[in-house]
């Protein structure tokens, strides 16, 4: 059974008529070509295609795309301006927090979540946060200190602003 | 060939931590893996897999799949006869079951649809009539059961290759020794578990008659090979291409069912056809760890030198040969690459089984008889009082010596890395000093730095790479190296860039297309760092030896006193004078036309001459030492692995931040494999084919890493750098066992180390029994007699009385 459905991404209005059953995972990257998710399992276990939904992370691979009418998704793709990276894709990129890249979009998402509700995680915090994330090429050492190094660079920003 | 460096430059991006130059690809999410991809018209294949573990097929009925609305075309075994294999000696796969099946999850028919969830469901409506039979699901049932043979060929039974050598003496080492050690170590099998799941997309041109496949693979040239065979095809009509790939660590390596399948079907439909596999099939794909069972003997004097040992290795190798007749010999190369051993023996046995088949896996063959090595050690040093680390210290071998195996040592940093981990990790005070239920572990390995022989006989180069500089100072690598996360185009712009005065991100990769870039053998064995390294700095060091000469004649300057660097081709008396980059390109295209240089390279002859001895010769080796600390449970046998220390010969980091990442990676798999994961099943079934039940290391899991790079000179690597990215795992998981040792003062002798086996162990010492869980007896079965290989001259001058 096909469902009309209106679906926001990376602040844009998509209509479509989709299978009840389609996960979000399948039609961000079947449907809207927003391949930057990734997927390692479609069963929830790996955390690769994680998503923000409202500012939170969720498993794209486990969510229906209808049950995502009325929320703000928001994919790799959205995660900054065009022509301009977010402080944690800088700190991947410069600190080696990737290798083959496949698990990065949903880390850095994943990142993004923790330090907009927690602007200075405790290492702990950042591994709690990044548990359900798989990652078999880092080791993870350096995606926490990419987050830390992220977290400092927008700690610095927003005492910038408000000095401004 | 390495070239010789005409002077001694200062290195000004060798060496420094900048970013890897793909990386902001993929923090973008624009690094484009194959199931990204997709073709006009493009169709969805789905593999029908073997519910038995070891069957005759009577018959395959595909009608009522065919009749599905929305399927196009149906394949069975009939439609691709052709047996294939990446071994020459192992050609025993067809990408569809044709008369029997020998695991469960191996393919017996493919499907193409309109869609995957058409496809999906056709898959299931594939009925296979099955004549079961007795299935051997490990090495004792299939050694002990020699009828029905899983295959028809091998020596005789579930026998699939053996080998068994001896170099010197043994039984006079033995005798020599004053006192001599056995112990027995099982080592499970584990899986790669890349996060991206296998896919591949082909596109059959009927016009051309021309077969492309997009696939997520790490040696798409020996997969080239491997398809134009099993399609009956000729290598000119198949072109291989590979995108990012999410990982490989050996997984994707082989040539794949799906891989073969998608091309059939694509041929037969004239549409593209895409098979990505779920995470339920990576792990039927496997060609992971071979479960291993060991059993090391040695000797040694008084004063702790090791007069002679023998080693026997019994690997479960699956259904099919894969690599695995590598995987066998490499089992028994790497020993003798560590330590001194004047008498050394082999003896090896690969068996079939009724289990996906086992390949390469980081560290390829030597990791489970690595960890059963320095376990082993550390019980003999015990047993002579000695400190484990000052054992390893009085038997390492050194720089450019030939080991009793006949494996050449260039540099050899080892000593240094075993200083290095004591000092930092306070070994020697902490040592059998720390509270109950915490403890520090020791082990040191060795790895190759790329596999000397090719896996088909040929005397032609091992890599290739083309170069070309054009009038606008676009520098173009073309390489068929293939980038799987490990950071080979890193590596190789890398090198570009110092030779000729750039910055890595200015040079463009075309990388992994076997039509546009010359022959690279694959990303295994740590092969590419050097190998490709070397082609690439002899390519650039041509084109840079025209540019020069151009520059030269154009301002009048002697061409010795010219330097690239910063972008530029200048006086190094005289700064100012020179010419950008691009400037200098378009002088040299004026002068000699369009710049294209190319450069090649072979490593050097093997010196073993025995039968086996193309397995284990690298052009260098490098050199690790490992301390583990852990915190162990005795109530609930939990471990937790906190500290790790790690000092690797890297002879010199080309980027110190991705071979960082590289011994950060390998503590990861590690600790996986010391603690966690298995690969392992219950009467025909993998116990549990999901990221759930196989478990690998999570953030939580990770321990804190120091790592430390001894630096060495290696004349043979591309400014001296050598291989990283497999050596560094292996001594990590022996030393976290004899952490636990030192922290519980019991023997866990298999991995992995479970809380049931440390209760167990504990248990048994309750009761008053030995304190050890693992292997007691090895199965009946007679090695044949030992090729006898004479030592090397130096070993018989030593040998002699003073």
């Amino acid at each position: 059974m096909d469902q009309p459905v209106r679906l926001r991404v990376n602040g844009h209005e998509y209509r479509l008529l989709v299978p009840v059953h389609r996960t979000l995972l399948e039609v961000l990257r079947e449907d809207l070509g927003l391949v930057g998710t990734k997927h390692g399992c479609e069963l929830g276990e790996c955390g690769v295609c994680t998503v923000l939904v409202d500012g939170r992370p969720m498993l794209s691979c486990l969510l229906l795309a209808v049950d995502a009418e009325g929320h703000e998704v928001t994919t790799i793709e959205g995660l900054s301006p065009v022509g301009e990276l977010h402080p944690l894709q800088r700190a991947f990129a410069e600190i080696g927090a990737l290798q083959c890249g496949y698990c990065t979009p949903a880390m850095i998402l994943t990142a993004k979540a923790l330090l907009e509700e927690v602007p200075a995680p405790t290492e702990e915090q950042i591994r709690d946060a990044l548990s359900g994330v798989f990652c078999r090429c880092t080791g993870y050492l350096k995606i926490i200190e990419a987050v830390q190094a992220a977290s400092r660079q927008l700690s610095a920003g927003a005492a910038a602003s408000e000095l401004r | 060939m390495a070239v010789v460096k005409e002077r001694e430059e200062v290195l000004e991006v060798v060496g420094q931590r900048l970013p890897r130059v793909d990386g902001w690809a993929k923090v973008m999410g624009r690094a484009q893996y194959v199931d990204d991809l997709s073709l006009p018209g493009m169709l969805f294949g789905k593999l029908a897999r073997s519910t038995q573990a070891h069957a005759r097929i009577r018959e395959v009925r595909v009608q009522r799949a065919l009749e599905l609305p929305g399927v196009v075309a149906v394949i069975t075994g009939k439609d691709l006869p052709i047996r294939y294999g990446v071994f020459p000696v192992g050609q025993d796969e067809t990408a569809l079951a044709v008369d029997k099946v020998r695991y469960v999850g191996e393919p017996v028919a493919a499907v193409a649809a309109v869609d995957p969830y058409t496809a999906e469901e056709a898959a299931r409506l594939i009925e296979v009539d099955y004549e079961p039979l007795p299935a051997r699901m490990s090495l004792e049932e299939a050694l002990a059961h020699p009828e029905p043979r899983i295959h028809d060929y091998g020596p005789f039974g579930n026998v699939h290759r053996q080998a068994s050598l001896e170099f010197g003496d043994v039984e006079r080492g033995f005798a020599e020794a004053d006192y001599v050690r056995e112990d027995l170590f099982y080592y499970e099998g584990s899986t790669h578990a890349p996060m991206e799941p296998h896919s591949a997309l082909a596109w059959w041109d009927p016009g051309a008659k021309k077969l492309t496949l997009w696939t997520s693979h790490q040696g798409p040239h020996y997969l080239h090979k491997g398809l134009a065979k099993a399609l009956q095809l000729e290598e000119h009509q198949v072109r291989v291409i590979v995108p990012a790939v999410g990982g490989g660590f050996g997984g994707k390596l082989d040539i794949f069912h799906h891989e073969v399948c998608a091309a059939k079907l694509s041929m037969l439909t004239g549409r593209p056809v895409k098979i990505t596999l779920t995470r339920e099939e990576v792990f039927y794909a496997h060609r992971g760890r071979h479960p291993e069972l060991l059993r090391i003997r040695t000797g040694v004097t008084q004063d702790g030198r090791i007069t002679a040992m023998h080693v026997e290795a019994y690997l479960d190798g699956g259904a099919y040969c894969s690599f695995g007749p590598a995987t066998l010999l490499y089992a028994g190369t790497q020993q003798p690459v560590s330590y001194r051993i004047p008498h050394y023996r082999f003896q090896g046995v690969r068996v079939f089984t009724n289990k996906p088949p086992c390949g390469p896996k980081r560290g390829h063959g030597t990791p489970q008889v690595r960890c059963a090595l320095e376990v082993h050690l550390d019980k003999l040093a015990e047993d002579l009082g000695l400190d484990p680390v000052e054992l390893r210290l009085r038997n390492l071998t050194g720089p450019n010596e030939i080991t009793v195996n006949w494996l050449e040592i260039t540099s050899n940093g080892l000593r240094e890395c075993i200083e290095k981990v004591v000092e930092a990790s306070g070994w020697s005070r902490r040592r059998g000093r720390l509270p109950y239920g915490r403890g520090i572990g020791f082990a040191a390995s060795a790895y190759l730095t790329g596999a000397g022989g090719s896996i088909y006989f040929s005397d032609m180069p091992h890599s290739e790479v083309h170069l070309r500089v054009d009038r606008t100072g676009v520098v173009t690598v073309y390489t068929l190296a293939t980038e799987i996360g490990q950071g080979s185009a890193t590596a190789i712009a890398t090198i570009v860039a110092e030779v000729l005065g750039l910055k890595p991100q200015d040079i463009s990769l075309v990388t992994s297309d076997t039509d546009l870039t010359p022959i690279d053998l694959g990303s295994y064995s740590s092969r590419v760092t050097l190998m490709v390294g070397n082609a690439a700095y002899d390519a650039a060091c041509r084109v840079r030896d025209l540019l020069l000469e151009a520059v030269a004649e154009r301002l009048q300057i002697p061409r010795h006193r010219l330097i690239c660097r910063n972008r530029r081709i200048y006086d190094e008396e005289n700064p100012e004078v020179g010419a950008s980059f691009a400037q200098a390109a378009s002088w040299a295209e004026a002068k000699f036309g369009c710049l294209a240089t190319s450069g090649s390279y072979r490593p050097p002859e093997k010196l073993g001459t025995y039968k086996g001895s193309g397995v284990g010769p690298s052009p260098t080796y490098t050199f690790s030492a490992c301390v583990a600390e852990v915190r162990c449970d005795p109530e609930t046998g939990e471990v937790k692995v906190e500290r790790v220390w790690v000092a690797h010969d890297i002879g010199r980091a080309l980027n110190p931040i991705l071979a960082e990442g590289q011994v950060e990676g390998s503590v990861h798999m590690a600790v996986g494999e010391a603690l966690l994961e298995e690969q392992a099943f219950r009467k025909h079934l993998h116990r549990g084919p999901s990221l759930l039940d196989y478990k690998i290391p999570t953030v939580h899991e990770m321990p804190e890493v120091i790592t430390l790079f001894v630096n060495t000179e290696d004349p043979r690597a591309p400014f001296s750098a050598k291989e990283v990215g497999q050596g560094p795992l292996l001594c990590v998981v022996p030393a976290i066992l004899n952490a636990i040792a030192d922290a519980l003062k019991i023997r866990v002798d298999e991995v992995p180390v479970t809380p049931e086996k440390i209760l167990k162990a504990l248990e048994e010492r309750r009761k008053g029994r030995p304190a050890r869980v693992g292997p007691t007896k090895v199965p009946s079965f007679s090695f044949p007699a030992p090729e006898r290989v004479a030592r090397p001259p130096q070993w018989e001058l030593e040998a002699k009385p003073a």
